[in-house]
Order: structure tokens, then C-alpha cells, then sequence
């Protein structure tokens, strides 16, 4: 692995040219079918959806779209998900519940929307309702984090069974610059926070937040991206064997996220 | 102080704050932290400690709710001698090894007397026995980390395990930033444990208090069967700061506000502080298990 700092690795999971959900669902699956809208009345294209076919067999494949072009930058508002996005998310992972389909999801996002329209349409409760649902699945639950995995906005389509992430993938609480804004109020000091903010994959594989962490080539995954792609097929596919054996899926994934953090407990006297 | 005398005297000030359960004592303590009086953040008037504690810390002019600790609230809602606190040394470590955490946390401690933000309790409220969670503000500005989730978590399992209804009152400043991803861990964690208890059938009220923005408002406070929320509480996912800075105007009149929310659908019903205990009695005795359940 590549001795990027911190700050490098942010740098490079917000590259423009880096391969993104699309490109992943383009050389990983066939026979993919888009699933759009909530079923409410809004359709969030910053959430892809699909039905397809991963080694022939069916999966349900969920992840936040950024866009190419700057004109598909602004239909998918840089990866920002509404409210309206988590809830189709929502509606597919039950319809994989439904056919025992695994899901895979793909991660990259700089964070949920923060904005007028989304806090009016329940951000927070689109959220809540997205890590609760998904912590229940008997499905096999696999999600890869691919570039930017921006806070709650991340996690709600993160409650997996293993997450994966690629050598310059980063994730954290909040950017580093929201980070520093809030801790420092100098949004100016961004590289700095990264810096202490336990960012990248090799921090959270650590951590035990990460189960794998998928070599990047030298300058980043978008100069040789067949290589990734390769990588992260081999790795599902692993993961997916070993998952599943698994007895009990949902008793596997509350355990993984139960044991996050420990804690200190001094005994009464 | 050594550490080991802190801890001791901790422990005694829990003991102590155990005992002392009463409505009077609480607000007593409450009045003797803040001096003879405190300004009234909605209308600017000068409220005597005295009348604050009769109103529930109300202001009687205009009617906002002054932020309180988890201590004082449980005494308004818990029936007398009722009350016995669940992991109360509950803390995390440094687990980041975040520079200077280790001094803020224990200046927090310091100040409040509490171990981190959130008290977990196991009381009766009008003879209904329930699991009580309560987030205080004024640590950490209730702030999530590994120590809150863990007790959230806690709460809901011993709820499930000992068949009891669940109530969580909220006020968070959201994620314990110097725990970085541990503490956006946490959102998973909770939800996750809210998610099994509801389930298995549980009862979970919880209460949006002022004010509850951020990985809270993402994860459990948002979670109930039934949703409350006390008057003009500020409730958001991202805080209103941000929001500004994002869309570049100003924000409307009320918008976030717990009014906000109930018109947008999203709270079952704003209660006034002086009228939850009767409320809560009320949803406690709707849900109570009878020969129709099941
Ligand atoms: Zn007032």
C-alpha cells in the first residue's frame, strides 16, 4: 500500500475521473434493471437502485451517485441525498428481503443534503429509518466504500454484514472540513483535521470498522480502474460465500456494529 | 485529586443524587447552580430560580422551556423513591486518541458531576414501570459518543429483556466529534437496538427536547412508535448554521422548530413540560398489555 497522508487520501477519494457507482454496476453486473422512485412521489437520482445479476445470480445493488458531467452533478446534487433518496433505498432493501437477494451497496457521498427542502422532508427520520431497517435484513448485506463516506448520510446505506474499502477511500463522523469548522471554527485547518481524524481505511480497518481494505494502484484507482474492479468482484464474491454460511445474518450484523466502541464500567463498592 | 479519590467522591455524589430524588431537592440544586435568577431566552425577562422551579423551568412570561438536566428531569417524572439508575460509571476512553479529550471530558465531569451525556434509569412514572433514558445538554451539548450509544443500546436490551416499555428523552448537539467514526458508529448501534426491541413487540416513546439536531435526530430519537416533543424545540438533521451556509438566504420563521415538525408530519404531539408526566401516564396506560394483546 501507498504512503499517501491523510489529507492526500481525501484528495484522492474526491477526484473527479474516480470510479464511481455507475462504473462499478457497469463492469460488475449484468442484466441490470434501474429501480427508481419512493413510491411516495419523488424519485432521488443521487441513490441508484437496480435489480441484476452478480455471477448470474440475482442481487439488489443500492449506491450514492455523484454524476459525471457537471449537468449530472446538479440532477444528482454532487451525491447528496434528499430524504426521498433513503426512502426508495428503503423500499428496495425490503423488496431484497422479500426475494432473498444480497445487497451490495456502494459508498460515496460527501453527506446527506443539508437543506430547506430535505429537514422539511425528515432527513434525520429517512436516516434513522434506513440504519434500523437494514440492521434487520436476513439478506446478506455487503456494502464497499468507494470514495467519500460522509457521515450519516453514508451509514444509512452502510449496515452491512462486511464493509469493504478501497486503499483511498476515506469515512468518517463529517468531512474534515465541516470537522474543522465545528471543533476549530476554521474551516481552513481541513488537512489538519484529517490528519487526527482517523480517516482512511487502514485507520478503520483498525478500528474495526473496515473488514477489508482493497489495494488501490499507485496513483489512485482511477489511473488502472480495471484492477479495481477486479479486486472488488473477487472480494464479494469471497464475501459472499462466506456469508452465506452464516446462520443467522441479522444476529451477524448486530453483533459486528453492537461491538463498535468499548467502554469503561467501574464495579460499585 | 488523585483518581482514585475522584472516583470515590463521584460515586458518593451519585449515591447521593440517588437519594435526593424529590422535586424541591433537584430544583433546589438546579436554582443554587445558576444563582437568584436566569434570563429568559425567548423573551429576555428576568426569571427568579424560586418561580422557575414552581413553573418546571418554564418561563411564566412567555413560555419557553428552559433547557434542564437528566437528573431534574427524571425527579418531574419519576413517582418518589421509584428510581434506581442503570450504569451510572458507564464512560469511553480516548479510543481515537484525540489530542486534549481526555482534559475536556474530565473538566465535563467536573462541571456537571455527570460520567458522560445520557442517564439511564429503571423507575415508575404514575405506578408504570418503564426504562427511562434521559441525554443532558449540558455535557458535551449531549453529544454522542461510544458512552451514549452504549447506554441508549443498554437501555433498549434491558427493556426487551425485562418486557418493558422504553422512553428517551433527546437533546443533542449529535455526534461526539472527538470520536470521530466511533461515534457516527454509534447511529447503527442504537437504531439497530431499537430496531430488535421494536420487534419484540416493545413499547419506545421517545421525546425530542431542545435541542436535538444531527446523529441523534438520525438514529433513535427519530425511531418511536410514539414521537413527542416539547414547545419550540429546535430539531433538525443539519443544524441550522449549516443549512445557511449551504443555501445562501436566511431561514424562515419557526422552521425546524418542533411546531415545524408536527406540521410537516413528523411528531405526534408537542407537550408542554407541565403536562408530559400526565401524557406519558396516558400513552403508558394505552399500551399497557392486556387479555386483548396478542
Ligand atoms: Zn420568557
Amino acid at each position: 500500500m501507498s504512503k499517501l497522508t491523510a489529507a492526500q487520501r481525501v484528495k484522492l477519494a474526491r477526484t473527479p475521473g474516480r470510479p464511481g457507482t455507475l462504473d462499478f454496476v457497469q463492469h460488475l453486473f449484468t442484466d441490470v434493471f434501474v429501480c427508481k422512485g419512493d413510491r411516495l412521489g419523488r424519485e432521488d437520482p443521487s441513490i441508484f437502485g437496480a435489480v441484476a445479476r452478480f455471477h448470474g445470480r440475482p442481487v439488489t445493488v443500492l449506491g450514492h451517485r455523484k454524476g459525471r458531467t457537471f449537468e449530472e452533478n446538479m440532477k444528482c446534487n454532487f451525491g447528496m441525498p434528499s430524504p426521498d433518496g433513503y426512502r426508495k433505498a428503503q423500499r428496495l432493501m425490503r423488496q431484497a428481503e422479500k426475494f432473498g437477494r444480497p445487497i451490495i451497496t456502494f459508498i460515496d457521498t460527501p453527506g446527506a443534503y443539508p437543506g430547506l427542502e430535505a429537514e422539511a422532508g425528515g432527513q434525520g427520520e429517512a436516516i434513522a429509518s434506513c440504519l434500523a431497517l437494514m440492521s434487520g435484513l436476513t439478506v446478506p448485506v455487503i456494502a464497499v466504500v468507494i470514495g467519500e463516506g460522509g457521515s450519516g448520510g453514508a451509514l444509512a446505506l452502510a449496515v452491512g454484514n462486511r464493509v469493504i474499502m478501497l486503499e483511498n477511500a476515506v469515512y468518517s463522523v463529517l468531512s474534515p472540513e465541516g470537522f474543522a469548522s465545528i471543533l476549530w471554527k476554521d474551516a481552513g485547518r481541513a488537512e489538519e483535521a484529517a490528519g487526527v481524524m482517523k480517516l482512511t481505511a487502514a485507520d478503520l480497518l483498525k478500528l474495526g470498522v473496515a473488514d477489508q481494505v482493497i489495494p488501490e494502484p499507485e496513483e489512485g484507482a482511477h489511473t488502472d480502474p480495471e484492477v479495481v474492479y477486479a479486486a472488488v468482484d473477487r472480494a464479494i464474491v469471497r464475501h459472499l460465500s462466506q456469508l452465506e454460511k452464516e446462520r443467522d445474518l441479522a444476529a451477524q450484523r448486530y453483533q459486528k456494529f453492537r461491538a463498535m466502541g468499548a467502554v469503561r464500567e467501574e464495579t460499585e463498592a | 485529586m488523585q483518581p482514585l479519590f475522584r472516583s470515590r467522591r463521584d460515586r458518593l455524589d451519585r449515591l447521593r443524587r440517588q437519594r435526593e430524588e424529590a422535586v424541591e431537592a433537584a430544583a433546589r440544586r438546579e436554582a443554587a447552580a445558576h444563582g437568584g435568577s436566569q434570563t429568559c431566552p425567548g423573551c429576555g425577562a428576568e426569571c427568579s430560580n424560586q418561580e422557575l422551579v414552581k413553573t418546571e423551568y418554564v418561563c411564566p412570561h412567555c413560555g419557553y422551556h428552559l433547557p434542564i438536566g437528566a437528573y431534574l428531569r427524571l425527579s418531574l417524572l419519576l413517582d418518589p423513591f421509584s428510581f434506581r439508575e442503570l450504569w451510572p460509571e458507564l464512560t469511553a476512553p480516548n479510543a481515537l486518541d484525540f489530542p486534549g479529550y481526555e482534559g475536556k471530558l474530565a473538566a465535563q465531569r467536573e462541571k456537571t458531576a455527570l460520567s458522560d451525556a445520557a442517564v439511564a434509569a429503571v423507575g415508575k412514572l404514575d405506578g408504570h414501570q418503564g426504562v427511562f433514558a434521559v441525554l443532558d445538554s449540558r455535557f458535551f451539548m449531549g453529544s454522542m459518543g461510544v458512552a451514549v450509544g452504549e447506554k441508549i443500546t443498554r437501555a433498549a436490551e434491558y427493556a426487551r429483556k425485562h418486557r418493558l416499555p422504553l422512553i428517551i428523552f433527546s437533546a443533542s448537539g449529535g455526534a461526539r466529534m472527538q470520536e470521530g467514526i466511533l461515534s457516527l458508529m454509534q447511529m447503527a448501534k442504537t437504531s439497530a437496538a431499537i430496531e430488535r426491541f421494536s420487534k419484540a413487540g416493545g413499547l419506545y416513546i421517545s421525546v425530542f427536547t431542545h435541542p436535538t439536531t444531527g446523529g441523534v435526530t438520525a438514529s433513535f430519537a427519530s425511531l418511536g412508535d410514539i414521537t413527542l416533543a416539547e414547545p419550540g424545540a429546535l430539531i433538525g438533521f443539519a443544524g441550522p448554521r449549516v443549512i445557511q451556509q449551504t443555501i445562501g438566504q436566511e431561514l424562515p420563521q419557526g422552521f425546524q422548530r418542533a411546531e415545524y415538525l408536527e406540521d410537516h408530519g413528523f411528531v405526534d404531539q408537542i407537550v408542554p413540560r407541565g403536562e408530559m408526566r400526565k401524557t406519558l401516564s396516558q400513552l403508558l396506560a394505552l399500551h399497557r398489555k392486556g387479555v386483548f394483546h396478542r
